[in-house]
């Protein structure tokens, strides 16, 4: 399976993930990181509106993809995903387009929020913010793409705090008595905006309910991309089976607070930020194929280089784009 | 032809034609659903078309937007109206600001049916109306037939509808009320009124039972020598401001009666444009007789008639507007 960024992927016959793999995966995370980072920063000076940094999520989001196929699958995603969203085609100047709230956001005309409406050509939706409400729209989408006779498999994906919601639990319930090709991913990062995890639940964790619907859930440590790839395309394989879904816990890091609105200071210690900030799933990654022989040191620098010129220009260019025509604002309330 | 049966045979039909569309909600497989309103479609168009969804009516909606927004036209049906407060963040919140929040790239064809209405010993949780909520949101539409040929041809408008639609049937009507249907094909526009009762002395406005409530107060004062207009809204979201306020101008008196609670109704936006674009036509005050100040309709037998707006009651309202 490709990725639309053309990391070509998936473990070979013998369950192994090869180094060139891994090595797609990276950079598609290091151009991730270095998007969102240029974002972080442009909202602090005050050029980009409302961020929700997915730092720290990077390895489950853009291994989960690896192991899907964009163009066949289809991709609910929430508003920390910004990796799911590189991962499946979606450039940084598209990106950058919805940070400055330019004409041409090509998810939502910028009437949304940045990274969020939806990408129809590409199986991305990403519709609202409000929490969970996209769980059973994707599972309906896997209704839709059984009854059509359509090989194809939805990831949903939600954080930890969504999974306390009832549309949670309506729609894995839903699909796993429909036995629906839906692969859930729960991207555990412990707070929802300041609430830990552990006023978020009363179990060990997300994947232990998976039992609850009758249907296998995974915890996987949402740091290893490879790790990620690995339950991922197992859970797509039963998907495409007609074996019904999967719940995968994916366990991350959130580097930075909640949003740019946000200071999580207030409610997390220095000692856990600290400890939080080293546990880097782009490091990681970049130390494991250092350490494999599978990267050079120059080569990483090229990446690196290579990701902050595409950056760059997404940036200038979104800046320089013009805002929507106010005249256009009343359009597409109703079709025909 | 029964209500029941037009919206029977309005579905049945749109599923043979078209194979996109399908129906899912509670008990409406082996059970028919609980008015009947599916009775037959399990055998006829199996499982994977008529799917019995576990009792959680925010995944019912949910399901149908997701499957809405790849290609199919779902109907879903939520079993009783006063059931639809758990859909309301679906539907209000996410389906209808699907279009508009990707700028045009999606579209979510889905019809969310639902009896609504009391006058059927229902009390507070089988008898309610909810139509101003989903009346007051751009990108819905709503629709309230009253009669079987306006049922059946509006709902399947709704069903071939590109928008999400919310259609909502009186259940009193279902099968009290019988009325002709043509045997062949024919759709009815959604958006457009209709006048039941020419008149010209006071236009009353209505939808659902009270519609035929309406008609038999005005036939009532047609005896007392009082000519009513008699306007069948239909559909309650996008309103046919035209045919109103035709109406309005060509009687001068105006009377609108529903079941719904009266304080921001859909009497009250009626009365609105009435005020606003027609002023000038009125020889009286806009009028409105619609539901009390109690937030639902109780149970035991004369306290629910205490709630009920009775033809005698608009045949009151309809004497005074006239005399005004």
């Amino acid at each position: 399976m490709r990725t639309a960024r053309g990391t070509a992927t998936s473990p070979g016959t013998d369950g192994a993930i090869s180094a060139s793999d891994l090595l797609g995966i990276y950079e598609t995370m290091v151009l991730t990181r270095t998007l969102d980072e240029r974002v972080w920063q442009l909202n602090r000076q005050g050029r980009a509106a409302l961020v929700a940094s997915c730092q720290g999520h990077e390895a489950a989001q853009v291994g989960s993809v690896a192991a899907l196929s964009p163009g066949r699958d289809l991709f609910y995603t929430y508003y920390r995903d910004l990796g799911v969203m590189i991962s499946v085609g979606m450039s940084p100047y598209q990106i950058m387009l919805g940070y400055m709230a330019r004409a041409g956001e090509p998810m939502s005309g910028a009437r949304q929020f940045p990274t969020q409406g939806a990408m129809p050509g590409l199986g991305l939706v990403n519709l609202s913010n409000v929490v969970a409400t996209h769980m059973p729209q994707g599972v309906g989408a896997a209704l839709a793409m059984r009854m059509q006779g359509r090989e194809s498999v939805v990831a949903i994906y939600f954080g930890d705090g969504a999974s306390s919601t009832g549309d949670c639990h309506e729609a894995m319930n839903f699909a796993a008595v429909h036995r629906l090709g839906v692969v859930f991913i729960c991207e555990n990062n412990g707070y929802a905006i300041s609430v830990p995890l552990s006023r978020q639940m009363a179990v060990d964790s997300v994947a232990s309910r998976a039992a609850g619907y009758g249907m296998p859930g995974v915890s996987v440590d949402g740091m290893d991309a490879g790790a990620v790839l690995e339950v991922t395309t197992a859970a797509a394989e039963r998907a495409l089976a007609g074996e019904g879904p999967t719940l995968i816990e994916a366990s991350v890091e959130r580097l930075r607070p909640h949003t740019g609105d946000d200071d999580d200071r207030r409610y997390r210690s220095p000692d856990e930020l600290q400890a939080a900030a080293v546990r880097d799933p782009v490091a990681a990654l970049r130390s494991h194929l250092m350490a494999d022989g599978a990267l050079s040191e120059a080569r990483d620098a090229e990446i690196a280089a290579a990701a902050a010129r595409e950056v760059d220009e997404a940036t200038d260019l979104a800046e320089a784009a013009p805002l929507p025509d106010p005249s256009t604002f009343g359009e597409h309330v109703y079709g025909g | 032809m029964t209500v029941i049966q037009a919206v029977r045979e309005a579905m049945a039909e749109e599923m043979v034609r078209d194979s996109s569309v399908f129906v899912l909600g509670e008990d409406i497989g082996a059970r028919g659903g609980v008015f009947l309103a599916t009775d037959g479609f399990l055998e006829r168009f199996g499982p994977e078309r008529v799917i019995d969804t576990p009792l959680a009516e925010s995944s019912i909606a949910g399901v149908a937007m997701g499957a809405a927004m790849h290609g199919m036209r779902p109907i879903a049906e939520v079993e009783f109206a006063d059931f639809i407060w758990p859909v309301f963040n679906q539907v209000v919140g996410e389906a209808a600001r699907a279009r508009y929040g990707t700028c045009g790239q999606v579209r979510v064809p889905m019809v969310l049916r639902a009896p609504y209405g009391g006058g059927v010993r229902g009390g507070l949780f089988h008898s309610q109306s909810p139509e101003a909520y989903f009346s007051h949101t751009p990108g819905l539409k709503v629709v309230a037939p009253a009669t079987p040929y306006d049922a059946k041809g509006l709902l399947k408008s709704a069903i071939r509808d590109d928008d999400p639609v919310i259609f909502l049937e009186h259940k009193r009507t279902y099968r009290l009320v019988k009325g002709e249907v043509p045997e062949g094909e024919y759709t009815l526009p959604i958006g457009r009124a209709d006048v039941k009762m020419s008149g010209s002395d006071v236009t009353v406005i209505s939808y659902g039972l009270m519609l035929h409530h309406c008609a038999e107060a005005a036939r009532a004062a047609a005896a007392d020598g009082t000519s009513v207009e008699l306007v069948d809204l239909r559909t309650l979201r996008p309103l046919d401001a035209g045919a109103i306020l035709s109406s309005c101008r060509k009687t001068g008196r105006v009377l609108i009666v529903h079941e719904d609670t009266e304080a921001l109704g859909v009497g009250a936006e009626v009365s609105a444009n009435v005020s606003e674009h027609a002023f000038e036509h009125l020889d009286a005050p806009v009028r409105r007789l619609a539901g009390p100040e109690v937030p639902a309709m109780p149970f035991s037998p004369p306290l629910e008639a205490q709630f009920m707006i009775t033809p005698d009651r608009i045949t009151a309202a309809i004497a005074d507007l006239a005399a005004y």
